[in-house]
């Protein structure tokens, strides 16, 4: 079941006449012709999308939250801030069929009553940029963007601005900050940027992947889509698989998918023959599967009973030659360097997990130190004034809770005890 | 000194967003084309333009690590180290290349031709390892595709 990736096959399916030869702005033509914007939010809610990005949360309902008439421009701000160690997902989208993140993001935006879009882009995506680039001037010209659009009456105008490096503008307010040319500290909520978004105006931030869903939504019904997959998991999703698989890439498949099929159905199993050791679901801040759960859904409600998070779907396969000291410690170096340091648990708290798997992972561990870790990632969950400082706890409690006695023997033993002596 | 043709880029951008203070990191991206990285006289031109405190400019690019405060090589070779490339082995890449080079992450070589970088995560994990070269990303590597494309760069 493709729906998003159906047509990447296709030659120059950037250029926006083989996109329109495919059946591509239909869905842009049938939203302004048969729906007023309010129509457009029902069948979203109905058709059950929840978000691509990190959170799940229900687009609809999302975008129900935007209060109308206060006076105030409402913005749509599509995150294309791809930046969660382990997703590759919404690259693929940008790179391959960028006309199709447009068309979602203009119905998107008619749902939403906005007269004015943003695609934040990071900066690496240099080559996504230029191609989204030529993509906008080509719907410009074909009366897709800018005034009255198919003659509908209704104006839009996309201003695609790309971000300079930092991970934490993919936090949606971070992402905002950095919109309006400040660093990118996210802000407290409430209030939601729903309400006090952009500018200070109501605003709507949606990744790449949700969006990219609309078009196929309002082409097919809410009711086809909500058939795909299971109840409160509607849909496919991009699965971006990484690490020690035969076939690393991106998979689309319903949610119907268990991360066994994943792995050895789609990906061809584990390289050189290897046994699976852990799994990361949801890209680097979620926490670890191990091999036995290997037959998890890869749906959000299941994964989230196996203990973690479908998160971004970036799903990091890891053999049993991994070290798992060696794995957390590199991934709470992100997190050390990504710290926005407004947040004193997190800026510091980042660091001083850094420090200590540095010294266990170099055979310079302590008696007790797990437990200060520990202790650490309780300190720094839920008190920050975003999810980064519980992004960096999460794996390292869940590493060390699921490999505990690896992480003690290289305490005990002052050496690795998974990865043959350099 | 900014150039003309670059202040009249920075003015179109100023004018295409609601909020002219949207157009600085843009604009900053723009400046630090100019010379390869954004040296105090382009933070200062930007910040005049915008009619901020230089301070304030400078802060906002400090938080950014595609804007470069300190000059870099003609080609910035930026390889990821994160998860999924850890777990293909870009630790031999990084060897390579800080031996081929002979300088480690941070440096640039002598005769400013190449500047050496570990980045986070690039989100092309599928094809790990990867590293970015000035604006192109190179995946799959293995030393001997590294010392290809590199000899190429001239």
């Amino acid at each position: 079941m493709k729906i998003l990736t159906k047509n990447m096959h296709v030659p120059n399916l950037r250029e926006i006449g083989v996109y329109e030869s495919l059946g591509g702005y239909q869905g842009l033509r049938k939203s302004l012709r048969d729906c007023k914007p309010n129509d457009i939010i029902e069948i979203v809610k109905k058709s059950g999308l929840r978000g691509r990005g990190g959170a799940g949360f229900p687009t609809g309902v999302k975008w129900g939250f935007v209060p109308k008439n206060t006076g105030k421009p409402i913005y749509l701000c599509v995150n294309a801030d791809e930046s969660e160690p382990g997703t590759f997902k919404d690259r693929l989208v940008i790179e391959k069929d960028p006309h199709l993140l447009l068309e979602g993001t203009i119905i998107s935006a008619y749902a939403l009553d906005c007269h004015l879009a943003f695609i934040y882009i990071r900066g690496e995506f240099s080559y996504g940029a230029t191609v989204l680039e030529k993509a906008i001037e080509e719907a410009y010209s074909k009366g897709y963007l800018g005034k009255n659009i198919l003659g509908s009456g209704y104006d839009l105008d996309l201003i695609l601005h790309r971000g300079a490096g930092a991970y934490i503008c993919g936090e949606e307010t971070a992402l905002l900050e950095s919109l309006e040319g400040k660093r990118g500290h996210p802000r407290l909520k409430p209030p939601f940027p729903a309400v006090v978004g952009l500018y200070r105006c109501p605003t709507v931030i949606n990744n790449v992947e949700t969006l990219a869903n609309v078009p196929h939504i309002i082409n097919n019904g809410p009711e086809w889509y909500a058939a795909i997959g299971v109840e409160r998991n509607t849909g496919t999703r991009l699965y971006a698989v990484s690490g020690h698989v035969n076939k690393p890439g991106v998979y689309e498949l319903p949610m119907t998918v268990t991360l066994r099929e994943l792995i050895y159905d789609h990906c061809g199993g584990i390289r050189n023959g290897r046994r699976l050791k852990a799994v990361i679901p949801g890209g680097s801040s979620v926490p670890i599967l191990t091999a036995d759960r290997v037959d998890t859904r890869m749906d959000y409600d299941s994964v989230a009973k196996a203990g973690s998070m479908l998160g971004s779907a970036g799903v990091v396969v890891m053999d049993e030659s991994t070290c798992m000291v060696k794995a957390v410690r590199r991934i709470t170096r992100f997190y050390a360097e990504e710290s926005c340091g407004q947040c004193t648990q997190c800026r510091e708290g980042t660091e001083w997990l850094y420090q200590i798997l540095t010294r266990i992972e170099h055979g310079r561990g302590r008696a007790g130190e797990l437990e200060i870790l520990l202790d650490l990632c309780t300190q720094m969950k839920g008190r920050t004034i975003c999810p980064l400082s519980d992004a960096a706890a999460m794996p390292v409690e869940s590493y060390i809770k699921s490999f505990y006695d690896e992480f003690a023997a290289h305490i005990t033993q002052q050496r690795c005890v998974i990865l043959p002596a350099a | 000194m900014l150039s003309e043709a670059t202040r009249q880029k920075i003015d179109a951008l100023i004018r295409k967003y609601p909020h002219p203070r949207s157009a600085l990191i843009p604009a900053l991206w723009l400046a630090q084309q100019e010379a390869g990285y954004l040296c105090p006289e382009a933070i200062r031109d930007v910040a005049e333009i915008f009619k901020l405190p230089t301070n304030e400019v400078y802060e906002v690019a400090s938080f950014y690590t595609m804007l470069y405060k300190k000059p870099v090589g003609k080609y910035v070779i930026q390889v990821c180290t994160n998860i999924s490339c850890l777990l293909c082995n870009c630790e031999e890449i990084m060897a390579h290349l800080e031996n081929r080079l002979g300088i480690g992450p941070g440096e640039t070589t002598s005769d400013k031709r190449f500047t050496l970088m570990e980045t986070e995560c690039l989100a092309s994990c599928g094809t790990a390892p990867v590293a970015q070269i000035n604006e192109d990303y190179y995946e799959s590597l293995t030393p001997e595709k590294l010392d290809r494309i590199l000899d190429s760069m001239k």
